[in-house]
């Protein structure tokens, strides 16, 4: 049936969009991950500039707000050279009417070369990669910022990065994500790419409410008990509780989830003593995470943030080497 | 006009006739079988050699998309489809704007559709007004207008209180109500099947629950009311089996399943495709595969195209925002042949399921080949094949989930009242 290559892979096998991190091959992970390295290093420098993608217009289509990852992606193009157009779709064009696929056909004519997409429907970024091809623009590459509740490709790969960092083999590895897995893109990249890896022991934790039918088909053991779920384990991935959550009926407050799934200090304890802690920001302290664990030695959250330009670095490098 | 239609392969489901015979067709009518009646002199000879010659379809879901929806598709389009497709005779849904809620919507339609190269049309009724599930629509006055049925689309009757009055209504008159099983919270911004699929592409999820609480709702006021009830687009084994079970226990209830429910599984959304965005969503390979001998059994009375046009703009968006549907109309007759082969069925038994079988359905003699019935009839060719492109599709929608293959079977000829209203051997 029609659609089943996966369309982020050219002819030979090659990156041309970055979409989602679930069937992408090992080595390309690896690759992106190497290639973030000497990235980290041109952001230590007094001029944090490399010419890779001069004179290439990088566009951030932003469908849903976050000004967070946007500015990431505007650095990592910028450090890059590239020209940034940062457009927010929301407050524009989509409100007079404008489809999806007529916003990528305008922006394709400017002579765009990348499009950073985030939108709140999942998939929106599959449908303009695929749009774009048929169109006849495909040297356009297009990197998913997040798309519904789907996939955060680059914030995968940033949390691999710094997991690597720390903790250098994936192949001996235990690691525990903890929260609103059902509504989280960042999950499911991360899980993807974790058991892409290699990692023998993924577990994720949570209330059954915020849990996706079968999930565990995708590779991980699924515990309902925080501190039976963080025993022995390397790494606590923390997801963030959106306060909405509250309504539905998902949660009765955000006190009992904190009580039952907050990352607090006496829990980390049952973690092994040299756990690293990480969340993909914006924390809620209090929430999902206790201040003296967000502060505390273990978490790697800040450096998270800096290695996430790198590797928003080195997938565009990438993107644009390709043919 | 005197047809004779020669050297075809006849197969009649309502008399599990399949041998070699030639049909005689006089004033709109069948007037032999095998031997031309007395001084019969053909004005037309239509060579069916290789062919199977059948009644022509019937469909019991086919929107039309009139009134309101003509960017979508007009009856013109839709028609020259089912004859296309060699469907004599469709039921639409009472989901156009106006909903089909007041008798001169429903006579308008009718008289829209009264041409002879037209299928016969049969409009379902809206149970409730505006599909709105809180006020009942006149049925007795729609019922003479030519509704054969009420129905809610694919919309569900919240208030079970209404739901049980408006059965009791309909069970007075003795008028079926025919509606899709889903209860309205539990598929609430839902798009895909609750499973591995839809965790994977992070799509909202409808339960299988969602079916099984509704059919469950619906027998319970069928004992209540003793209305007769026919469950629309089966997706799941467990609701088959409550409607087995419950047919066991001496409900009268028919049930029916669509194209796309038949063939395709979840795993077919691939990368978001919208084509297979459908409503019941496309469910997991177990519950395809029990739908699949449902059908074969009987246990599932009927096959529908379900057909759906839906204009480009509402499928080129993001999954979830998509419209469901798909366009079946042309499809009807290659899936059921492609089930068939693949179920090692013979056809009497497959095509029961698209002609005798909705027939008494809908209430309404026809679906056969007999003497003297109106010569409703479909010639297709079962070795040729058929390629779903944009192209080939005579109906203004060209979503479906199947575009791309080739399916088997290509109709040659279709007759309504014996009006040749389409030849294949045209294009």
């Amino acid at each position: 049936m029609r659609d089943k290559q996966n369309p982020q892979l050219n002819r030979n096998g090659e990156l041309t969009h970055l979409l989602s991190i679930e069937g992408l091959p090992r080595e390309i992970l690896t690759r992106i991950l190497d290639t973030a390295a000497p990235f980290s290093e041109v952001s230590e420098r007094e001029v944090k500039k490399v010419p890779l993608l001069r004179g290439k217009s990088v566009f951030n289509l932003f469908f849903e707000n976050s000004t967070r990852t946007r500015t990431t992606f505007e650095i990592a193009a910028k450090r890059l050279s590239a020209d940034v157009i940062n457009l927010n779709i929301n407050t524009s064009s989509a409100n007079k009417g404008e489809t999806l696929l007529d916003t990528a056909d305008n922006l394709a004519a400017m002579q765009a070369d990348m499009f950073i997409v985030r939108h709140a429907s999942s998939g929106a970024p599959h449908l303009i990669a695929q749009h774009l091809g048929v169109a006849g623009h495909d040297h356009i590459h297009v990197i998913n910022a997040g798309d519904g509740r789907h996939a955060h490709p680059t914030q995968g790969l940033l949390d691999m990065y710094t997991i690597r960092h720390y903790k250098k083999n994936f192949t001996q590895l235990s690691v525990a994500i903890v929260g609103d897995v059902l509504h989280s893109r960042v999950a499911r990249s991360q899980i993807h790419a974790l058991t892409t890896l290699g990692v023998p022991d993924l577990r994720v934790i949570a209330p059954k409410t915020l849990l996706p039918t079968g999930i565990e088909r995708l590779g991980v053991k699924v515990f309902n008990d925080m501190r039976e779920g963080l025993r022995g384990v390397d790494v606590v991935m923390m997801l963030r509780l959106q306060s909405e959550r509250m309504q539905g009926a998902l949660l009765p407050s955000t006190q009992e989830f904190f009580k039952s799934y907050g990352l607090t200090p006496d829990k980390l304890a049952l973690a092994k003593p040299d756990a690293i802690v990480m969340h993909p920001g914006p924390m809620n302290r209090g929430v999902e995470i206790d201040s003296a664990v967000a502060d505390g030695g273990q978490a790697v959250i800040l450096p998270q943030v800096t290695f996430g330009i790198a590797v928003r670095m080195a997938v565009m490098a990438m993107l644009a080497g390709s043919t | 006009m005197k047809i004779h239609i020669k050297n075809g392969r006849m197969i009649d489901p309502a008399s599990k006739t399949d041998k070699p015979l030639d049909l005689f067709i006089a004033a709109g009518r069948i007037v032999g079988i095998g031997n031309a009646p007395a001084n019969f002199e053909a004005s037309s000879v239509l060579d069916a050699s290789g062919c199977i010659v059948c009644p022509g379809l019937v469909d019991l879901a086919a929107r039309l998309r009139e009134p309101g929806f003509e960017y979508k598709a007009t009856l013109e389009s839709e028609m020259a489809a089912a004859a296309a497709g060699g469907v004599t005779r469709l039921a639409c849904p009472p989901d156009t704007d106006p909903v089909l809620d007041e008798p001169g919507l429903v006579e308008m339609l009718s008289h829209r559709a009264r041409l002879p190269e037209f299928a016969h049309v049969h409009p379902v009724g809206a149970l409730t007004t505006q599909l709105e599930g809180q006020a009942l629509t006149e049925m007795a006055e729609l019922s003479e207008a030519g509704c054969v049925a009420f129905g809610q689309a694919n919309r569900a009757i919240v208030d079970t209180q209404v739901l049980l009055r408006a059965m009791m209504y309909a069970a007075t008159f003795g008028f079926p109500v025919w509606l899709q099983a889903q209860d309205p919270f539990l598929s609430r911004k839902g798009v895909a099947h609750d499973g591995e699929v839809a965790a994977r592409l992070g799509l909202a999820g409808i339960p299988v629950a969602a079916e099984t609480i509704a059919i469950a709702t619906l027998l319970h006021l069928v004992r209540e009311t003793g209305v007769r009830l026919h469950l629309r687009r089966i997706s799941s084994a467990a609701g088959l089996e409550m409607i087995v079970a419950a047919r066991a226990a001496g409900i009268d209830v028919s049930c029916e399943v669509t194209i796309n429910h038949l063939h395709l599984t979840d795993r077919d959304i691939g990368f978001f495709n919208a084509h297979a965005r459908l409503d019941p969503p496309l469910r997991s390979q177990s519950d395809r595969d029990a739908l699949r001998e449902g059908l074969a059994s009987g246990a599932i009375n009927a096959l529908i195209s379900d057909h759906t046009p839906v204009d480009d703009d509402a499928k080129q968006t993001p999954f979830e925002e998509a419209e469901a549907g798909a366009t079946g109309l042309e499809l009807l007759l290659p899936l059921t042949l492609k089930w068939a082969l693949e179920m090692k069925l013979p056809l009497v038994t497959a095509l029961a399921r698209i002609t005798s079988d909705p027939a008494r359905i809908l209430g309404v003699k026809a679906g056969s080949l007999a003497l003297g019935v109106a010569a409703d009839i479909c010639i297709f060719d079962p070795a040729a094949e058929f390629l779903v492109s944009r192209e080939n599709l005579k109906s203004q929608g060209k979503n479906t989930p199947f575009l791309g293959q080739h399916l088997p079977g290509r109709v040659r000829y279709t007759l309504i009242d014996g009006h040749l209203a389409f030849d294949g051997t045209l294009n």
